[in-house]
């Protein structure tokens, strides 16, 4: 037994040795040879030889994110039959892995075609000051998507007047969702300024509800950007972001203390909630409310809920009018190994049809103003009207107003701030942070 | 005694090894310790010499504080008790019971899964939520009546950090437990008979004959388990996400680096846990070596 | 030759139930999650059985993983198996067979473990890309190598716990030094072995990191699959789950197959004195 076992193991030994030796070989060809069971995907093997091809790096692999995608790529391929779609989609928490996967490429000087990123700074201040993407100026001259683009979104995805990405789709940041009937039965209104949301909250806590779901640490820092919008206001908000306010002036430090008294009001165990567990809370009626971007409603939908009866929602406190968005993007390299193909997809994700096949599955309204509103549920609907009519301004937990570095030197900041409750420490540490990686000097 | 062919050879066997660790080991470290020189921020690769500011900063920085707080207690919980979990399972597989194969694969078994999920399901059994909301184990326990054992878990101040190594623990006991049984296996029955003939108990014969032998064996989990917590990363962001009261060195590089784009900083933090493994690692090795060569 | 216990042995099975019940609870609820529909997800009901048994999840998630499952052997079966046999050699050479200095080229070597890995991707990419290694080989011989310094580890300690005495009687026997490894030590190797192998198998298996930055969407291993599955705002758990089970189950039979082998060793052992 000892004897076969040896044998087995050596045999076993050698042939490894022959895969590796045999892979070392075969990988030199450009095709990989050793994806057998891969070509489940629909099969572009066939593609006649002078085909062209696009690479296209995001990371949605999963839900209506994943299903999307491939909606978007079925239109492409209609559109362009000669060009195989490659999708080099990896997932990872909001992307954190499949940014470092990219990071590690573009540095190795083996850029995708075009990837995912989310519109503004964060592609801004990480790819344009990097030289890695193009300027798209004539192809949204040759598109018309300026005419329907809404006009304060072009400023926050551009850079000394290059436009660098072509949007597909839009979510609203600011949204307060709530458990209609638990504010009913405790007489509680839909709060529209910082004030109002106090007063019901104290009203809740009094009853013994839970007033706010809230979750992990990220969550934290999307509630906050909503308390700072609310209670700044949206032209002073975008100071923050353009070094116009001033982050150590007494109204910052204002909202700054609003935040920390609506952290009063949330769940003891927040740290260990996700924010699908913290929307859940409000969908069960364990909590009154919880601030979350309108992916949440795509999670209720999924859980089999009806708008308006088991969820309701409204612009967070004193930011009616006002449409804080994020949004995907795709970008064309510098240096794409398939420029043309590149192109063609660009032009497909800022396309209607694009638009209007992958917003509607994942679960987003369309960049475009111009999307067929009867493809969209009853919530959509209502945010296609605030997309086309609000104040927009951008997000920062999504990284539309400043860039990753600065996001991250806020974000320790912030986790400092949670720990200790310490609100002049916190602002002089979002002081700091600008000065460092902002626009502050 | 050495044969001159067989000097050759025991050359020729490592040598190919040695290469590979020269290039893939101490090459690349070598590349960190210059970015972590360097200015580097952003996707371009900026070599300009920055000196030690970034260690500097780092020393400075308080969230860095709470990452060295945070892994001496993690390291500390999760390698003293899967040493002290992973032998006992071992001296209790190594008595010959029925179904010791089964024991074994089950304890071996949560090394299997990947932690993107065994993260998650420690979340919900973990879940601090008070009253109403009561759920997981804190559930559990008030069902059976165990109300002491109802804890905050990784939401406890300061040592929230703990009951993500009670989750590491459960991950990597049983692969102890398969180290301390495969040495327990190597050592001669005659042994233990003859201190039994002694009179000495089994505990004794535990305690005195087999533990010593098998410190080379905890010299090993030590060190694996060690690089294991110094290197945790995927269990805790798992478990809580990234904040920062569980925040750790291997956190605070993957955020600084490919969240935050400072490459010198997250490089210097690479190569200052690389540091405190040396100091904490040479000197233990040394110390074993000598022993074993004055045996 | 078995051991017997003066007190009898089976009072041992309590503690073992004890921690039986510990070691399950995870994965009760990972199973029955797995059964779970996405609306019977919640925090309080966690402790519930499933509505009824429906194998949708396994199904969904099988689909998913299955592409990718061949991609995780051919990587997985050549790493394990080459930095074991390196690092079984490196240890009968830096325990037994000391060379001057081999007690500088074991820290050397061991030291390789520590190196933080998110921390050289950069580097390692780009030299797998200038040697024009990539894809599947590539990723093998990443774990091979940031294997050699945990085999070698636990070989040497092995064969350093192993009576001086064995090789001696060996040599006076005209062995020469690959024959001492071939008759001597390997013959009783296997709990090590064993050890080693699982710890390879496992750690190759379950790689995400070196998996995601050295191999395109055509050869992905199984973990950046599973991965995969949950790359969406909206995260169905009882899918990852089920996934995730499914994930393991070469590693679970792995353990199955190389533990009979522990008893071979305890076998090699009572033979050896």
């Amino acid at each position: 037994m000892k004897k076969n076992l040896l044998a087995l193991l050596s045999i076993l030994m050698i042939a490894s040795f022959a895969i590796v030796a045999c892979g070392g070989a075969a990988t030199e060809a450009p095709a990989m040879t050793e994806a057998p069971a891969a070509t489940e995907a629909p099969a572009a093997t066939e593609a006649p030889a002078a085909a062209d091809k696009v690479e296209v790096f995001s990371w949605w692999t999963g839900g209506g994110e994943a299903a999307g995608l491939a909606a978007m790529q079925t239109v492409f391929s209609a559109a362009y039959p000669n060009i195989e779609f490659i999708n080099a989609a990896v997932a990872g928490g909001a992307g954190t892995n499949a940014r470092a996967v990219l990071a590690t490429r573009l540095q190795a000087g083996d850029p995708p075609d075009s990837w995912q990123g989310h519109a503004g700074q964060e592609l801004i201040g990480t790819y344009v000051a990097g030289g890695q993407i193009e300027p798209l100026n004539d192809l949204y001259a040759a598109e018309g998507w300026l005419d329907v683009m809404p006009k304060t979104l072009i400023p926050l995805i551009s850079n000394d007047g290059n436009i660098y990405s072509v949007p597909v789709n839009i979510h609203r940041a600011n949204v307060l969702w709530y458990n209609p009937s638990v504010l009913s039965a405790n007489g509680v209104e839909v709060p529209t300024t910082m004030d109002e949301w106090f007063a019901a909250m104290d009203t809740l806590k009094a009853a013994g509800v839970q007033p706010l779901a809230l979750g992990e640490q990220w969550t934290k820092m999307h509630l906050m950007e909503t308390v700072l919008l609310g209670t700044l206001g949206a032209d002073a908000y975008n100071g923050l972001w353009d070094g116009t306010t001033d982050w150590a002036s007494p109204e910052v430090k204002a909202a700054l203390d609003n935040y920390a008294k609506v952290l009063t009001y949330a769940n003891s165990d927040s740290s260990s909630l996700s924010w699908q567990d913290a929307a859940q809370l409000v969908i069960n009626g364990d909590a009154a409310f919880n601030v979350m971007g309108d992916w949440a409603e795509g999670y209720f939908r999924e859980l089999g809920k009806t708008p308006k009866t088991d969820y309701g929602w409204a612009p967070t406190p004193g930011s009616s009018g006002v449409f804080q968005f994020l949004s995907d993007s795709f970008v064309l390299a510098v240096g794409a190994p398939h420029p043309d193909g590149a192109m063609a997809w660009l032009k497909i994700a800022g396309s209607k049809e694009g638009q209007e096949a992958f917003n509607p599955v994942k679960g987003s309204i369309c960049a475009r103003t111009d999307c067929d509103k009867s493809l969209f549920g009853e919530y959509l609907q209502s945010a296609m009207d605030d997309w086309s009519s609000n104040v927009v301004v951008g997000s920062l937990t999504h990284g539309v107003v400043a860039n990753d570095s600065w996001k991250t030197e806020i974000d320790t900041a912030l986790g400092l701030f949670i720990a200790d409750g310490n609100v002049d420490g916190f602002q002089a540490a979002l002081v700091a942070a600008c000065a460092s990686s902002g626009p502050c000097k | 005694m050495f044969r001159d062919k067989d000097r050759f050879l025991n050359i020729l066997l490592i040598s190919p090894s040695i290469l590979a660790i020269l290039i893939f080991v101490y090459a690349f470290i070598g590349w960190s310790v210059r970015v972590s020189l360097s200015k580097w921020k952003g996707l371009t690769a900026d070599y300009t010499w920055n000196g030690i500011k970034n260690y500097l900063d780092l020393f400075a920085d308080p969230r860095f504080h709470v990452d060295i707080r945070n892994t001496l207690i993690f390291t500390g919980v999760f390698v003293f008790g899967s040493i002290l979990l992973g032998f006992t399972l071992a001296v209790m597989l190594d008595q010959g019971l029925k179904g010791e194969g089964f024991f074994r694969s089950l304890f071996l078994f949560p090394m299997a899964i990947s932690y993107i999920v065994t993260g998650v399901v420690w979340r919900w059994l973990m879940n601090p939520a008070a009253g109403s909301r009561t759920s997981g184990l804190n559930l559990l326990f008030t069902n059976m009546g165990l109300d002491s054992l109802v804890n905050k878990w990784h939401t406890t101040p300061t040592w929230g950090i703990a009951a993500i190594a009670l989750a590491a623990i459960w991950q990597m006991s049983g692969y102890t437990m398969a180290l301390y049984l495969a040495g327990l296996r190597a050592i001669p029955e005659d042994l233990k008979e003859a201190a039994r003939i002694d009179g000495a108990s089994e505990v004794q014969i535990y305690r005195h004959i087999m533990l010593p032998l098998l410190s080379p064996v905890t010299l090993s989990a030590l060190i694996i388990l060690g690089h294991m917590s110094l290197k945790v990363f995927d269990l805790i962001v798992a478990v809580a996400g990234k904040q920062l009261p569980l925040d750790v060195p291997a956190i605070y590089m993957w955020q600084i680096t490919f969240d935050g784009l400072f490459y010198g900083r997250g490089a210097a933090v690479g190569i200052l846990l690389l540091i405190s493994i040396a100091v904490l690692i040479i000197p233990y090795i040394r110390y074993t070596l000598k022993t074993e060569a004055e045996q | 030759m078995k051991t017997r216990l003066r007190l009898g042995k089976y009072w041992l099975y309590i503690p073992l139930v004890f921690m039986t019940v510990f070691y399950l609870l995870p994965l009760y609820i990972m199973i029955i999650t797995g059964f779970k529909s996405f609306a019977e997800i919640d925090l309080k009901t966690m402790w519930n059985l499933p509505q009824g048994i429906a194998f949708d999840n396994y199904i969904e998630a099988f689909s998913k993983l299955a592409p990718s499952l061949w991609n995780s052997f051919a990587m997985v079966i050549p790493a394990a198996l080459i930095s074991s046999a390196l690092g079984s050699l490196n240890g009968f050479v830096l325990a037994k067979w000391k060379f001057r200095g081999a007690d500088v080229v074991f820290p050397i070597i061991l030291f390789g473990m520590f190196i933080p890995y998110q921390s050289i991707l950069i580097p390692l990419v780009q030299f797998m890309n200038l040697v024009g290694i990539k894809g599947l080989p590539g990723l093998a011989l990443a774990h091979i190598i940031y294997g050699i310094p945990i085999t070698t580890l636990t070989f040497r300690n092995y064969y350093a716990s192993l009576p001086q005495e064995l090789l001696e009687a060996a040599k006076i026997d005209g062995a020469d030094m690959l024959g001492i490894y071939r008759y001597i030590l390997l013959p009783i190797s296997m709990p090590s072995f064993v050890v080693v192998l699982i710890w390879q198998f496992t750690s190759a298996w379950n790689d995400f990191l070196f998996a995601v930055v050295l191999t395109g969407n055509r050869d992905w291993p199984i973990t950046v699959a599973l991965n995969n599955m949950a790359g969406s705002q909206i995260i169905s758990w009882n899918v990852q789950m089920a996934g995730s089970l499914l994930a393991a189950l070469p590693t679970l039979l792995v353990y199955i197959f190389l533990g009979r082998y522990f008893l071979r060793g305890l076998l090699a052992g009572s033979l050896k004195g």
